[in-house]
């Protein structure tokens, strides 16, 4: 898939329960950059960003659903795609 | 969602569909054609603003939530929610915050946000009644929840700082009518009577993509960084909402665009006036943040460039693909980033008798912060304000504006601001229509009068109501010789005069706040009280 | 420009006319370069009030407080009305110098241009 090199972010409440899935975004988006607020994680990368159920339930240690993204989510900016294995956000090329 | 794996048998588990087929068959499946009414008599109000859609189907709620997730999730965000407002409440978090001149952001926030939630709830109800598609009735029904829920939950947290703190009673009341709250009043209403596209454009994308990051993240960061638990959990809980109104706004938009390119004006023109409308609402925001948290996260001009140059930056690339170009008047309000908060905080601070919380001069401490956070302004034009007034106020001569502002017309603020290019002249603009004249703030404010003049004269301008003598609360004599027209507007805008408002100095909030913690009531400045003569919990006072 | 109505020339109730406010017309009013004064003010005033006791006796009770106010003299101040320059006649009334209902005028005191440098 092609992708600009726009700014997208994932923000993220910052308690036990991200822990995994912060770690699980460093480790599948290499270009990634965690930025740390009070009570809050927003992680920002160039063009596109993906949260890999696999990669937060490797960390996690339960079976993982990305739909509980919901509960700490707290914002995000760019195209959202959502499958049962992936979460993405990307700005598209044209 | 995840069923455990069955053990191997005779009879295999059915297979679980995917996220797509989940929400196919539990969305597009409750939707019919009708068959003995026709459909232009069953949605009335779907042609009317020259949207054209030609196929429904084609919108798609990119998290595929269904009912079943959706009460799953946020009955679990609701548990998680009221257990720390509990915790909360037991604890008396309310003396756990920074200082006392947080809590005074709180009433903004309670006073001006909540009402915005619960018109929001009821323009979402509308939208969903009007549009004939399924996925669309869905994801608005959702969305009408999701805001009546965030009304009921700010209400729910901050309601414990209302047993010990003034100004947060009458919230219904103030943001009626209260002056200032005529603002976030205005703008919803402005939405919410309008068509129904133009509602979701307003709402859906303007309001809740390109501009809420700027009202709950660094707000909600900061609410942390000042202590504020409860606060910061239903900000929190709010913002997870959020971020499915953000995906929501961003699909619909693409939606309308993709529908058919006659569309394409007309959301372009939604786009520059709620993008205005919008910016001009954040001024609140970008006051609060700046001079109403004594513990800073960071400044409005860093987060408008985070959230708004950059953020808004790529996702207006990412439109121009369907010719969308940048809203109007955007360049305006880089300039404006760096002055909007400190226009603000004079006005509140001259008219500080006529508001509902109490107002103070930053200190040294927070000038120096200042000075650095906007490098190309302050010490110029705001510092020596500041200055001069604390010296006014040491001399037992403070200064007070004791009239009423002249106020804008499309967006309700006084003309605060000043022209884009020059600090030092007021910014106005005038029109004339049906033989009556009209006052702007700016050309952004003017553009969308002249847009539609039809509806922005009969604006309610609570300043216009007051010399009009409609102010009053019933059952009080405006011929009788002690009416006081200003205190009696200020008691029917559900302010308490001289107790609500005033200085922060010696407020009852301040004083209770010395006298129940031992804490100055300005983190930056000494205890205004003198601590008890003694301690001891086993004497009577 | 205007809104898609059921029925042409459509528009909502003028809320703010002039037989609103009780034989009083509305005046907006803002002296240039002092933003000690964060926004222009609104008052109501009577239409037949002559200029000069505007300027007089209305006038004090907006701005007295700034310390430049006493040191105005109105024969060099500069008039703006609907941020047009004029020359208001200090005998004559707000009406009969064109200054009707819901008017917007400034002025301008050249040599007095607000403290500190700063246009305060």
């Amino acid at each position: 898939m092609s992708h600009t090199q726009q700014p997208v972010f994932i923000a993220l409440q910052a308690n036990n329960d991200t822990l995994p899935i912060i770690e699980a975004i460093q480790a599948d988006n290499p270009e990634a950059v965690v930025h740390e607020y009070p009570a809050m994680v927003k992680i920002d990368a160039p063009g596109y960003l993906v949260v890999k159920r696999a990669s937060v339930e490797e960390r996690l240690g339960r079976p993982f659903d990305l739909q509980e993204l919901q509960i700490n989510l707290i914002s995000l900016s760019g195209s959202l795609d959502e499958t049962d294995e992936e979460f993405t956000l990307q700005w598209k090329s044209a | 969602m995840n069923a455990p794996q069955a053990p191997q048998t005779l009879n295999k588990p059915a297979k679980k569909l995917s996220l797509k087929e989940n929400y196919a068959l539990l969305t597009r499946g409750l939707g019919w054609e009708p068959t003995y009414q026709d459909k232009d008599d069953i949605y009335p109000k779907v042609k009317f603003e020259g949207i054209k859609i030609h196929d429904w189907d084609k919108w798609e709620d990119p998290f595929r939530l269904t009912m079943d997730a959706y009460w799953k999730y946020q009955g679990e965000k609701e548990r998680k929610l009221y257990a720390i407002i509990d915790a909360f409440q037991q604890n008396n978090g309310q003396h756990n915050v920074s200082d006392a001149r947080y809590l005074q952001a709180l009433k903004v926030f309670l006073n001006g946000v909540v009402g915005l939630e619960y018109s929001a709830h009821r323009g979402f109800n509308m939208i969903g009644r009007e549009f004939p598609g399924v996925g669309a009735a869905i994801a608005a029904q959702m969305q009408a929840v999701d805001e009546l829920r965030h009304a009921q939950t700010q209400i729910h947290a901050l309601s414990h700082y209302n047993k010990y703190f003034t100004g947060m009673a009458e919230f219904p009341h103030q943001f009626d009518r209260t002056w200032y709250l005529s603002i976030p009043k205005s703008f919803f209403e402005d939405a919410i009577s309008a068509g129904p596209f133009e509602y979701i454009i307003a709402i859906c994308f303007s309001f809740e993509y390109v501009l809420t990051n700027l009202v709950f993240m660094p707000w909600m960061s900061g609410a942390a960084y000042n202590g504020d638990m409860s606060t910061v959990s239903f900000g929190f809980s709010a913002q997870s909402d959020e971020a499915r109104h953000m995906t929501l706004g961003i699909e619909v938009i693409k939606f309308l665009l993709e529908q058919d390119p006659a569309n394409v004006p007309i959301v372009q023109g939604w786009i520059d006036k709620w993008f205005w409308r919008g910016y001009r609402l954040l001024t609140l925001i970008a006051a609060m943040m700046d001079y109403m948290l004594p513990k800073r996260v960071m400044a409005w001009n860093e987060a408008w460039d985070i959230y708004f140059e950059q953020n808004g930056g790529a996702l207006f690339a990412d439109l121009a693909r369907y010719g969308i170009r940048m809203p109007k008047h955007w360049e305006q309000t880089v300039k404006e980033k760096e002055h909007a908060s400190h226009q603000l905080w004079c006005t509140f601070y001259q008219f500080r008798h006529a508001a509902g919380f109490p107002v103070w001069l930053p200190t040294a401490e927070e000038m120096d912060w200042f000075s650095v956070k906007y490098p190309t302004t302050f010490d110029t034009y705001y510092r020596p304000r500041y200055e001069y007034w604390r010296e006014l106020e040491e001399k037992g001569t403070p200064f007070v504006n004791a009239t009423l502002p002249q106020l804008c017309q499309t967006c309700q603020w006084p003309l605060l601001f000043t022209e884009a290019d020059d600090p030092t002249t007021i910014c106005h603009r005038e029109e004339t229509y049906l033989g009556d004249k009209f006052h702007f703030c700016s050309d952004g404010c003017h553009d969308i009068f002249r847009h539609e003049p039809e509806k922005f004269v009969h604006a309610h301008l609570p300043v216009h109501q007051i010399y009009q003598g409609n102010y009053f609360n019933p059952g009080v004599d405006p011929t009788a010789p002690d009416f006081n027209p200003l205190v009696e507007a200020l008691k029917y805008m559900g302010i308490n005069p001289g107790v609500d408002g005033g200085d922060f100095q010696g407020h009852i909030d301040a004083v209770n706040w010395e006298r129940w913690t031992n804490k100055p009531a300005n983190m930056h400045a000494p205890m205004q009280t003198q601590p008890p003569a003694h301690t001891d919990d086993r004497k009577t006072a | 420009m205007s809104v898609t109505a059921i029925r042409p020339g459509y528009h909502g109730d003028m809320k703010d006319t002039v037989d609103k406010f009780h034989a009083n017309q509305i005046l907006g009013i803002s002296w240039d370069k002092h933003l000690m004064y964060a926004t222009p003010m609104c008052i109501p005033v009577p239409p037949q009030m002559p200029f000069g006791a505007l300027v007089e006796q209305v006038l004090p009770t907006l701005f007295g407080q700034h310390p430049q106010f006493a040191q105005i003299d109105w024969s060099k101040a500069e008039w703006l009305r609907s941020d047009e320059p004029f020359t208001p006649a200090f005998d004559k009334s707000l009406a009969d110098n064109g200054i009707g209902h819901k008017a917007y005028i400034r002025f301008r005191t050249p040599g007095l241009e607000g403290l500190s440098g700063a246009s305060i």
